[in-house]
């Protein structure tokens, strides 16, 4: 059964994985961008975790909380430093 | 040294957190390692010094419990809204930006309660007005009066459900006085 | 092994496999949301919080998994970790959207806040260009 669900999630993350990249690369705005890179490192995290449940083990614990620390810090950075660049106000 | 001295009693629910993470992150509860992690988080709230979280003197466990289980429920009602949202409504879906008065002007209680608001899918804080105590809320799907009102009683009542959590003696007397009015 | 440990250790299996399995799907909306909501501040809704919900599922499945105690405690404060900084990101990057305009005012059904900003940006001589 295992094999079954590691296929399907599988088969999802990489999906939403494809999807968070599209977004990176047509976003409009540089926000949209670092919010789909945010929603990346997520998808990344999801898939640790269903490595750690499937082989059971816990290698990538710490490994998990350090990415979330690093999407955490760089989408506040970006966020703080962030202006309006566009032409037009309502591009988006 | 100019900075207030910070009483022991103030700063023990920081200290018992930072020990509670220090043995989770070595998965050992012995007594020893959570002595030295003791140590070291005395040592930490002394060198990195931040100002104390005023808290309000009461903690009602009973009711955080209740809370948590009502909160997990709403995420998991509210995560499905949103992907229901997404996939059928899509790029045609109304929001608005709606300005909630709290109660409470405590730091403490306004952070909680924008975090809380802030979990729940549906619902984000865009700004906070600190003075007022008033946070500006973007809800998505809030379509019209109807909804915004929903949505700002459904702030409040996270807020009263917070006071009665851990707000001070005051703030609950005044909330017991506005229901029971 | 008697058949009530087998069994109970399929059922343990199977919720763990339905949370996985749920849990990516929480991703797979995410991305959804992404790719469909018309603004920042909504594509901002889908995008970081059913994360919350995707990665208390997944920590619950590599605890059930583990079958030990002692690692609870570590996926409760790493859960913890991201419940405390999501939405400090999410306010953050949503704050820097509403101030750099990256709303569509047609789909919005009210916006209280517009004039509190107008209110202040013109106390402080402040404007936009």
């Amino acid at each position: 059964m295992m094999q079954l669900v590691l296929t399907v999630t599988a088969v999802v993350l990489t999906l939403a994985a494809a999807g968070a990249i599209i977004r990176i690369a047509r976003g409009p705005s540089l926000l949209d961008r670092v919010l789909a890179a945010d929603v990346l490192l997520a998808i990344l995290g999801a898939a640790l975790c269903i490595d750690m449940a499937v082989n059971r083990h816990l290698n990538n614990l710490m490994l998990l909380v350090a990415i979330s620390l690093i999407g955490f810090v760089g989408s506040v950075t970006v966020a703080r430093f962030v202006a309006d660049r566009r032409r037009q106000p309502n591009e988006s | 040294m100019t900075r207030k001295r910070i009483s022991l009693r103030q700063e023990l629910p920081l200290l018992v957190w930072l020990v509670i993470v220090w043995g989770a992150l070595w998965q050992d509860f012995s007594a020893g390692n959570l002595l030295f992690g003791a140590l070291i988080a005395v040592a930490v709230a002394r060198l990195f010094y931040l100002p104390p979280v005023e808290l309000g003197g009461r903690f009602n466990v009973l009711r955080a419990v209740r809370f948590a289980a009502v909160f997990l429920a709403k995420v998991v009602a509210a995560s499905f809204q949103v992907l229901y949202l997404a996939v059928v409504r899509g790029p045609r879906v109304i929001s608005a930006v709606v300005a909630v008065p709290l109660r409470s002007h405590s730091d403490l209680l306004v952070t909680a309660t924008g975090h809380v608001i802030s979990l729940i899918p549906g619902s984000l804080v865009v700004e906070v007005d600190r003075s007022t105590s008033t946070l500006y809320i973007h809800g998505i799907n809030v379509r019209d009066a109807e909804d915004a009102a929903k949505l700002r009683k459904e702030v409040r009542d996270t807020e009263a459900g917070l006071i009665r959590i851990m707000g001070t003696k005051a703030e609950l007397s005044a909330l017991e006085q506005e229901v029971g009015a | 092994m008697s058949p009530e440990t087998i069994s109970a250790d399929a059922v343990i299996d199977a919720v763990s496999a339905v949370f996985m399995v749920v849990g990516a799907l929480m991703s797979l909306g995410a991305a959804i949301g992404l790719l469909r909501f018309p603004d920042l501040m909504t594509r901002m809704h889908a995008a970081t919080k059913p994360q919350v919900l995707g990665l208390f599922l997944l920590l619950c499945a590599v605890g059930l998994q583990m079958r030990t105690w002692w690692v609870w405690p570590v996926l409760v404060v790493a859960w913890i970790f991201q419940l405390l900084t999501v939405p400090v990101s999410a306010h953050m990057v949503g704050r820097a959207g509403y101030r750099t305009k990256h709303l569509h005012p047609e789909l919005l059904s009210a916006d209280e806040l517009e004039a509190v900003v107008q209110q202040a940006a013109g106390e402080r001589g402040f404007t936009d260009e």
